[in-house]
């Protein structure tokens, strides 16, 4: 469903997301409103590539060791183990989450994954536990927003990273209006075309269109208590990827 | 608009954790599922909903010309998607709804089941009554009929894409009369007795829907229900259709004690040419 509305470019939007929050292997992600998970798979795909490349790099480094090196390395070898990355997904919703735990059992990327229900507004983790907290698509549904920015900034540890993906204004004015047009028109007709289900999708669309914009997003996000706030606008501005940090 | 939020929501409250504040003023309270959930969703009080009707749901011309497009193809890939077949009559009937509801304003029975508006669903129906009637009486043929096929005359789909209230209620009328007319002509719901109807409809109504099912339901037949397709039941179907009495202005009702062959003979109806037996997997 979500390919036939977007065609296919919420993948792109997801992978750009990975892209600026550019994680290194031994980080712990929080996915909130991750329901079925596609930016946890992600991140795990991002991450041990990234290990992938420092390992590499390390064997470059090392092409000529003495035996000495060779033998204190050899002992070494499990340090690396420390350095596995985890990442939680929680969501309000039970099934999304059984949706994604099948998906993840399939792809054979469980290690290191947690299934977590909760809600956004009152997380069930204790303060300073993650590096990264992302939400993904969800933030608009949260009836206190303010309320989930500040779970957002207690459950990450001093140096976090708060990343949040949502539907935002288009700010040019032609394609401002063709996305209406398509918003409105197009998409409660996929919904019940495909998924018989026309209520839910104008609902979707009505939900993107009372969320605040960017500028204002951001100005709630540095309320809530985060420095360095930016956002990026992907697509025209169809979507933005705001980021701040917990310092 | 705002109440149609409040219906999602408590859609979606069956669906999260219970929350403990409901901002009554915004009415978001919970994570956006982007996934199909169950009719919960089209089951509104007749006392608050949006619209003309119970169910209505406001569409754009452009958007009814996307939905006669997008469900014609789903309907095409998937015979069995009967939403998407509903959906396809409403948005590409309106000149043939008009057309029926005058014949109906124009015949005294019609015109008194446009005001008073009954509707066929079990719980209107007196089964047990039905039960006890004469073999051979509309009422105990049409219960025969719902038992051989396994069928209920609850599986309707609600009109929601029709602009005018008493068109909703032609359209509405046409589907809980579909059941009737297979016992009125000896139909089964197998994919043969399907299309004998569809054909019948066709000529009688003349609604896109069913010209459309009747041009395409020969496709998915063997050479040889083609052949009795053709030959028979086809030719009597369109000529009956053609010089039958409108069948949405029976007060079918009113009529459970009347034999089959006497309201046949009322509406002009010749018996089937072959008789043709319910399968034991019926396609309602």
């Amino acid at each position: 469903m979500n390919d036939a509305m977007s065609l296919g470019i919420h993948r792109l939007w997801k992978d750009m997301l990975l892209h600026v929050m550019h994680p290194q292997p031994g980080v712990r992600l929080l996915d909130v409103a991750g329901g079925t998970g596609d930016i946890a798979f992600r991140f795990m795909e991002y991450v041990r590539s990234q290990q992938e490349r420092q390992q590499r790099r390390a064997a470059r480094s090392m092409q000529t060791p003495s035996w000495e090196d060779i033998s204190t390395n050899y002992t070494n070898e499990d340090v690396e183990e420390s350095k596995e990355s985890r990442a939680v997904v929680c969501d309000i919703n039970k099934e999304m989450l059984k949706v994604g735990k099948e998906k993840a059992d399939s792809m054979g990327i469980s290690a290191g994954l947690s299934w977590v229900v909760g809600d956004a507004e009152e997380l069930p983790f204790d303060d300073d536990q993650f590096d990264i907290y992302t939400i993904a698509f969800g933030i608009r549904n949260v009836t206190h927003i303010d309320q989930a920015l500040q779970e957002a900034l207690r459950v990450l540890k001093p140096g976090g990273r708060f990343m949040c993906l949502e539907f935002s204004k288009v700010t040019n004015p032609v394609l401002a209006r063709l996305y209406d047009a398509y918003s409105f028109q197009m998409i409660p007709v996929l919904g019940e075309v495909i998924a018989g289900d026309w209520k839910s999708y104008q609902y979707l669309v009505e939900s993107i269109r009372k969320f605040p914009d960017q500028e204002e997003f951001k100005g709630m996000i540095e309320d809530a208590g985060f420095y360095c706030v930016q956002y990026y606008n992907l697509t025209g501005g169809v979507v933005a990827l705001h980021s701040g940090f917990k310092l | 608009m705002r109440s149609t939020i409040r219906k999602v929501t408590t859609m979606w409250l069956t669906v999260g954790k219970p929350l403990q504040r409901l901002n009554q003023r915004y009415g978001l309270t919970c994570t956006v599922c982007v996934r199909q959930l169950h009719s919960s969703a089209t089951q509104f009080t007749d006392s608050s909903y949006d619209g003309l009707y119970p169910g209505h749901i406001h569409t754009t011309p452009v958007q009814k010309a996307l939905l006669a497009v997008g469900s014609g193809v789903a309907a095409l890939q998937n015979p069995y998607r009967h939403d998407m077949v509903a959906v396809l009559g409403e948005t590409t009937g309106h000149f043939a709804l008009i057309n029926l509801r005058d014949r109906m304003r124009n015949d005294p029975e019609g015109y008194a089941i446009l005001t008073e508006r009954p509707r066929i669903r079990l719980s209107t129906l007196d089964l047990n009554n039905m039960a006890t009637l004469p073999d051979g009486s509309f009422g105990r043929e049409y219960l025969r009929f719902l038992e051989d096929n396994h069928v209920t005359p609850d599986s309707r789909a609600d009109v929601k894409f029709v602009d005018n209230e008493e068109l909703a209620y032609v359209m509405q009328r046409y589907r809980e009369v579909h059941d009737l007319l297979h016992t009125l002509l000896g139909m089964p719901t197998n994919m043969l007795g399907e299309v004998a109807v569809k054909w019948f409809e066709a000529a009688q109504t003349g609604l896109p829907m069913c010209t459309l099912g009747a041009v395409l339901g020969p496709l998915r037949l063997n050479a040889r229900r083609l052949q009795s397709l053709f030959t028979s039941l086809g030719p009597w179907a369109l000529k009956n259709g053609q010089q039958s009495r409108c069948v949405l202005s029976i007060f079918y009702e009113r009529r459970w004690e009347q034999s089959v062959e006497d309201l046949r003979q009322e509406l002009n109806i010749e018996p089937p040419p072959v008789t043709l037996s319910a399968t034991k997997k019926g396609s309602t």
